[in-house]
């Protein structure tokens, strides 16, 4: 078996590891149509459907110039038939160069890639990691901001059950951020990651209001969805559905530099009328996700930087 | 032999777990299967005195050893108890049981989405401070509180 270079969590990356890959990414956002993947095959397996972050591998897949193959309906799929996902894994790692995988089960990436002969690339397991996402998410800061240190990210919604935010936290301690963290008392932040910033020595306040005193001093406003079924108290779920939207009015006293970010799909946590104005950024972190992809792909497959460059 | 001390038949071989927590000698004796055993001795002090902790159980077994794996379920479910290996009459080993620093195939996974739990594979758990995290999903649960694998 070939050194496994799987990318299945966030927790693992070293700060020069993460700078690297956000250089890489920078530089498929200068060109992102390379075919540096010519003849190879990237595998696709949802198990559980997302459209978003498929399309974006996909996309990513094939400009760089690879063939991809796998499905994005698990019924399809012999899981259906019983069989399990290490026999799922193995057939499919004879196919393909790399294997991006979305799994309902928490901890399936990290199975997978102890198994396969070929890297993983977790693209979700259930509530635990989504290490993708995190990448796209910081290279979206660098790019607002110019720098991922000493950052003052404000965390709105659903703190408790959002696994990009508690990726984000991960991956931001590198960086010396202050983080605040908005969310009703129902969906706060869990202790065990007020623990990890203790243990990291990342500051952070606690907010349960949501207006524009308190994200005033924002650099990153990164907003979440409050989900109706996350409540076990439905009468607290309708106290708190109106309180973490965001309109426009709210940001008459944001700092200039102060992007708002979203991992999507968005429902109704940041109005219409956010969109229009400078701050909104969420589509164009969207559109992040084809670089970090990219990148992604190319680290696990051991293309370098300057592979990439020649 | 002065009147506290008990009345226990020696063993020509076989083990002696000693320093058992008293609320914990009948989880012990399910997890080795004592009640199982039909034809060799089995001397059980329950609720004894113990200058260390107080209160404790002693369980004497002869003709039976336990593997590592078997101790290392033991030392989940009463973590620093003491283990004497009799041969010839003669205690021939003695240690403490302790955790090892990670548990493979031995606690179950509270977590019903976790991978462990959905595929045929053993569990694996990292042990810290009175506390074992799932090295698949990472979910952490208290030492006193964790579930064995079915035997």
């Amino acid at each position: 078996m070939s050194e496994n270079r799987s990318l299945v969590s966030i927790a693992g990356l070293t700060r020069e590891k993460i700078l690297y890959l956000m250089e890489m990414a920078s530089e498929f956002e200068r060109h992102p149509n390379r075919k540096i993947l010519d003849g190879r095959v990237v595998a696709t397996l949802f198990f559980e459907p997302s459209t978003r972050t498929r399309l974006s591998f996909e996309t990513a897949a094939n400009r760089l110039g690879a063939r991809v193959i796998g499905f994005a309906d698990p019924k399809i799929t012999s899981g259906t038939k019983g069989e399990t996902l290490k026999d799922t894994i193995m057939m499919v790692s004879n196919y393909s160069d790399v294997i991006v995988m979305r799994h309902y089960l928490e901890g399936a990436a990290l199975y997978a890639s102890e198994l396969s002969p070929v890297p993983i690339v977790n693209a979700g397991d259930g509530a635990h990691q989504h290490p993708s996402q995190t990448l796209l998410d910081l290279y979206t800061i660098i790019q607002t901001q110019g720098t991922l240190e000493n950052l003052n990210i404000y965390l709105v919604g659903d703190l408790k059950y959002g696994r990009t935010v508690h990726s984000l936290i991960m991956a931001m301690r590198h960086f010396n951020p202050t983080f605040h963290f908005i969310a009703p008392k129902e969906l706060a932040m869990p202790e065990e990651y007020k623990q990890y910033c203790d243990e990291h020595g990342i500051r952070y306040v606690e907010h349960e209001d949501f207006n524009e005193d308190v994200i005033a001093g924002a650099d990153i406003l990164y907003m979440t969805r409050v989900q109706r079924e996350r409540f076990s108290d439905l009468m607290e779920y309708e106290r708190v559905k109106d309180v973490y939207v965001l309109n426009a009015a709210m940001l008459s006293k944001a700092k200039p530099n102060m992007r708002i970010l979203h991992p999507l799909p968005r429902v109704n946590e940041i109005a219409q009328d956010v969109d229009n104005t400078p701050y909104a950024y969420y589509f164009e972190q969207a559109r992040n996700g084809l670089y970090a992809r990219e990148a992604i792909i190319c680290d696990v497959l051991g293309i370098t930087l300057e592979d990439i460059k020649k | 032999m002065k009147r506290e001390q008990l009345m226990v038949a020696a063993i020509e071989q076989g083990t002696v777990i000693d320093h058992i927590p008293s609320d914990r000698l009948f989880e012990v004796i399910r997890l080795l299967h004592i009640e199982e055993l039909s034809s060799d001795a089995v001397f059980i002090g329950y609720n004894l005195k113990s200058q260390a902790m107080g209160n404790k159980s002693i369980i004497k077994i002869a003709n039976r050893f336990f593997s590592e794996e078997e101790l290392n379920q033991l030392a989940v479910v009463a973590p620093n108890v003491t283990l004497c290996i009799v041969r010839d009459y003669e205690v021939v080993e003695k240690r403490k049981v302790e955790l090892p620093s990670e548990l493979v195939g031995i606690v179950q996974c509270h977590n019903p989405k976790c991978i462990c739990n959905n595929e045929p594979m053993p569990t694996r758990f990292i042990v810290t401070d009175g506390v074992v995290k799932c090295y698949y999903c990472e979910k952490e649960q208290k030492l006193g509180s964790v579930k064995l694998m079915a035997q």
